[in-house]
């Protein structure tokens, strides 16, 4: 994108700047969602990740099938009941981000109105 | 003439008129009539008068005729007067059947008797007083009294019985109706299991929704937070528990500073008329308490030959020693010559191998006396004294304590190896080789083969089942009957004794020279578990090894891709790494082993031990000559580590069995040296005297968590039980990854190095390449490049008095155009 810039001087100058930072536009929305979950997943320990609708429907995962559909179930469930009793505790409040702590693995789970981000990471060195 | 019966009611006297004849009745004339009359007058007996009708009315006419027709000779005679008086017209002639009256017959006179007696009257007294008196009347039972009463009992009178010909009947019709109750369980169904898949999306769905503008943005807002809490696992670990990591184990055993290894007990034999050194231990597997020993003469070959007539003579034995008896061994298996190795078979420890220094494999059967090492009792040794007599001298009946066992079987000995034997192992249970070398399936569930190597540069493979005659040999056979066998021999292996051959034999042939690789200790790549595990064998089967010929007829499945390489010590010192598949030679159309995948020259004198660690199946130790190495199996370059050398030789070296990182070597001079490999590794970290002189054989042995000897044989021939520490025995917790990480890291160090080589190789090439190229060029320098070069020295001159004029402003610099313009 080239930006014209009027710098008073005349038009006889043109100052030709360099496009600006990054910003892909609405073309291409699915390498943005691909270059994401790919930085998530490069991260140290990452076993899985994976994107949940509302439903608990997996759209997006680097799992196999069976376990994405059960994390996917299971987690969905939870968040709901997470994000009920934060609820009802303070109705103002809202749940911003669940992590669940096991003795092999981290669960974290970054909800949403409509989606529900899982990631998987083995947090021992 | 009626006769008047009297009945008496009550017991009171009636008038009796008592009469001589007549009973009161004076009516009443007895007649007799004779037959003829009875015909005349219709009254004979039994057919006109009979006990019925005892009477008969007869006419007066008809007597008065009987009278006038027979006169005198008439049975009316005696009684005519009476007839003629008589008013009536018949008499009453009545049949006298009892003879009341005197005669069969009688008359009765008047008309009143007539009446009377036809019809009967009673009468009835009573005496006088009686009369009018009070009446009393009582109570009678019926029943009690005979014939008190007169029943009338109804019967069935036919004249009155009315059979009813017609019945008017109404019907009506119902349904047949049955009531009937039951009381069950009410089983009613409930959800078991739930059958169901998951609702998912096809990929297009999935496709749109990935575009959507919501998830982008989703994820870029979720994505910030989910990055925060993974950076925070990265950099600290908040949920460890340190005081607990602190902690290395818990309560020790013993002294924690107690590193030596204790004398426990210490066996010698006594018996002996020459000096003997032990050749080889092994515990007994199953039994507590049970070591076995294999003793030869300790003389030069020399020697050997000079002696051997008196040698001839004394057996050579194994040895089994039990901590309950120091000084008379429980057992004594005797061999043809002594013996240099021998291994207890893992899955029958009552079978023994063992191989001679004559190059025969002896095989013993101590199925027998099971039982009786079993339970070897303490305190049992009779005689205080230790009598010293030449072994010939004892007979094997005195001598309660031990006893000897003939061996079993011996190996052919043309066939077999020509050397002594250096050693000896049983292959694993799990798999069987054949002829080609080729690896099938073992389905014997037994270990039937052995493999050994020789010092005459062979190893061989033998097969303990009866092998099937290609060939029939009759007359061999029978020549072979002939020989003998004691009594009390076992005949597990009869079909073997003189007439085993191997299965395969491979030479280690160092290429086209003559001179052969000769090898001393073999280890081959095989579960360790097995020596541990043994199968014992229960009193009711049949054991497996008395009916070896079971297993031969099944069809075997080969195992693909198994390991058959396997590492060769040799007396030179070498480790070879070949492999015992045969295959086919391309010229000879043979088959030959293959040719060894690598062979290093790592030590100084002869290996005497390779060894597979208990922990990792791909480590191996050797030991020779004044240095130890250790290799690891696929890494060709060399040894991960090798020690340097020691003041004394090293002559017998063994894993331990419980930490990973320790092993024990033993010196030449009687120390033992225990290396641990996570203290330090370019020197033992302990070092402990046992005896004065070399030690031969050092065997470790877990016998319980707690519990733990190694054995240690000297050249002597004393063998020593020590007890290792706890120390020694109990790993540290993180000992197997720390061990494991070392041994990676020595990998990794070894290919750096050789990369480095490699590196060092091309830079030297390189290096070498300049030098020539460079005394080249200084070689063939000509005016021409003399010259040229010193106009590019002059130019470069210029060009430096430029840049300096210019610095100081004296010349101007045009915008366009270049240097070049301006010189």
């Amino acid at each position: 994108m080239n930006k014209w810039t009027n710098t008073g001087q005349g038009p006889g100058l043109l100052i030709s700047s360099v496009p600006g930072p990054t910003a892909t536009g609405l073309g291409e929305p699915q390498a943005e969602v691909e270059e994401t979950l790919k930085r998530i997943q490069s991260h140290k320990g990452v076993i899985g990740t994976m994107v949940v609708n509302a439903e608990g429907i997996p759209i997006r995962t680097t799992l196999d099938n069976s376990t994405t559909v059960q994390y996917a179930g299971l987690l969905h469930q939870l968040t709901m009941k997470a994000r009920s009793t934060v609820r009802d505790i303070d109705p103002q409040n809202d749940l911003t981000f669940l992590r669940i702590r096991s003795k092999k693995h981290e669960i974290m789970v970054a909800p949403d109105k409509e989606y529900l981000l899982i990631v998987i990471q083995n947090p021992c060195e | 003439m009626a006769p008047k019966q009297k009945q008496k009611k009550k017991s009171s006297r009636g008038k009796k008129s008592p009469k001589p004849i007549l009973a009161g009745h004076p009516e009443i004339y007895p007649l007799v009539l004779t037959t003829k009359t009875q015909e005349i007058f219709n009254c004979r007996i039994d057919e006109d008068v009979t006990d019925e009708q005892p009477y008969k009315l007869i006419n007066k006419e008809d007597i008065f005729e009987d009278l006038r027709n027979r006169a005198a000779v008439s049975d009316f005679h005696p009684v005519k007067k009476i007839v003629q008086e008589y008013p009536g017209n018949e008499l009453l002639l009545v049949y006298d059947k009892d003879f009341k009256y005197g005669l069969n017959f009688y008359l009765i006179g008047t008309e009143e008797g007539k009446e009377n007696y036809l019809n009967i009257t009673y009468m009835i007294s009573q005496k006088r007083i009686e009369f009018g008196a009070p009446v009393k009347f009582s109570d009678q039972n019926a029943s009690s009294v005979k014939d008190a009463y007169i029943e009338c009992t109804a019967y069935p009178d036919k004249n009155f019985t009315l059979k009813q010909l017609e019945k008017d009947v109404g019907m009506q019709v119902i349904p047949q109706i049955k009531d009937i109750s039951t009381q069950t369980e009410w089983t009613y169904p409930k959800n078991a299991t739930i059958q169901y898949y998951p609702r998912e999306f096809s990929e297009e769905e999935k496709e749109t929704l990935k575009q959507s503008r919501p998830l982008v943005d989703f994820l870029n807002n979720a994505s910030i937070s989910v990055e925060i809490a993974l950076q925070q696992n990265e950099i600290m670990n908040t949920f460890i528990d340190d005081w607990k990591y602190l902690a290395e184990e818990e309560g020790t055993f013993g002294d924690k500073t107690d590193t030596h290894l204790k004398e426990y007990q210490s066996f010698t034999d006594l018996h002996s008329p020459t000096e003997k050194m032990i050749t080889c231990i092994s515990w007994h597997p199953t039994i507590y308490g049970l070591i076995a020993v294999s003793v030869a003469v300790r003389l030069s070959f020399e020697d050997r030959v000079y002696f051997s007539g008196k040698l001839l003579l004394q057996p050579s034995l194994i040895l089994f020693w039990s901590f309950s008896d120091p000084i008379h061994p429980q057992l004594m298996l005797e061999s043809p010559d002594d013996i240099f190795c021998f291994k207890f078979c893992p899955s029958d420890p009552n079978i023994i191998a063992g191989g001679c220094i004559n190059g025969q494999i002896v095989l013993w059967d101590i199925t027998a006396h099971a039982d009786r090492i079993e339970n070897i009792k303490a305190g049992g040794s009779r005689s205080k004294k230790a009598t010293l007599k030449p072994m010939f001298l004892l007979e094997p009946e005195s001598n309660k304590e031990a006893m000897y066992i003939r061996h079993c079987a011996v190996s052919s000995i043309e066939s077999g190896h020509k050397k002594v034997i250096t050693d000896i192992h049983w292959l694993s249970d799990t798999f069987e080789i054949n002829r080609m070398g080729s690896v099938f399936e073992n389905r014997s569930g037994i270990c039937c083969q052995l493999v050994t190597c020789s010092a005459d540069c062979t190893i061989c493979f033998w097969d303990i089942r009866p092998q099937k005659p290609l060939t029939p040999q009759t007359t061999e056979k029978k020549k072979e009957e002939s020989i003998e066998i004691p009594f009390d021999v076992p005949s597990t292996f009869l079909h073997l004794d003189l007439s085993w051959k191997p299965l395969s034999k491979i030479r280690l042939s160092k290429g086209e020279t003559s001179l052969d690789h000769c090898p001393t200790r073999i280890s081959l790549n095989e579960d360790h578990k097995t020596l541990t595990q043994s199968k014992t064998v229960k009193a009711g089967e049949m054991n497996p090894y008395h009916n070896l010929e079971s297993g031969m007829a099944n069809l075997l499945k080969p195992i693909d891709d198994f390991c058959t390489k396997f590492f060769v010590g040799t007396e030179d010192g070498e480790v070879i790494y070949t492999d015992w598949k045969m295959e086919k030679d391309p010229e000879t159309g043979r088959h030959m082993p293959k040719k060894p995948v690598s062979i290093h020259t790592i030590h100084d004198g002869t290996v005497h031990t390779i060894q597979r660690s208990p922990f990792y199946n791909d480590i191996i130790l050797t030991v020779g000559g004044w240095n130890v190495a250790i290799w690891k199996e696929g890494v060709m370059t060399g040894p991960l580590l090798q020690s340097c050398c020691a003041p004394k030789m090293y002559t017998s070296g063994h894993w331990s069995l419980t930490r990973p990182g320790v092993f024990y070597i033993g010196r030449e001079d009687g120390y033992i040296d225990i290396w641990d490999l996570l203290e330090k590794t370019h020197e033992p970290a302990q070092s402990q005297n046992i005896c004065i002189t070399m030690i031969t054989y050092i065997k470790p042995w877990i016998f319980s968590a707690k519990q733990q000897f190694i054995a240690i044989a000297d050249y002597y021939g004393t063998l020593h039980i020590l007890e290792i520490p706890w120390t020694l025995s109990r790993p540290s917790t993180n000992e197997m990854t720390s061990v494991n990480y070392y041994f990676e890291r020595e990998v990794k160090h070894l290919e750096y190095v050789e990369q480095r080589k490699n590196i060092r190789e091309q830079e030297k090439k390189e290096m070498e390449l300049e030098m020539e190229k460079k005394k080249i060029k200084t070689y063939q320098k000509s005016k021409e490049q003399m010259e040229a070069e010193l106009k590019m020295d002059y130019e470069s001159y210029l060009e430096l008095e430029k840049t300096v004029l210019i610095n100081l402003g004296l010349l101007k610099v045009t915008e366009k155009g270049s240097y070049m313009d301006v010189v």
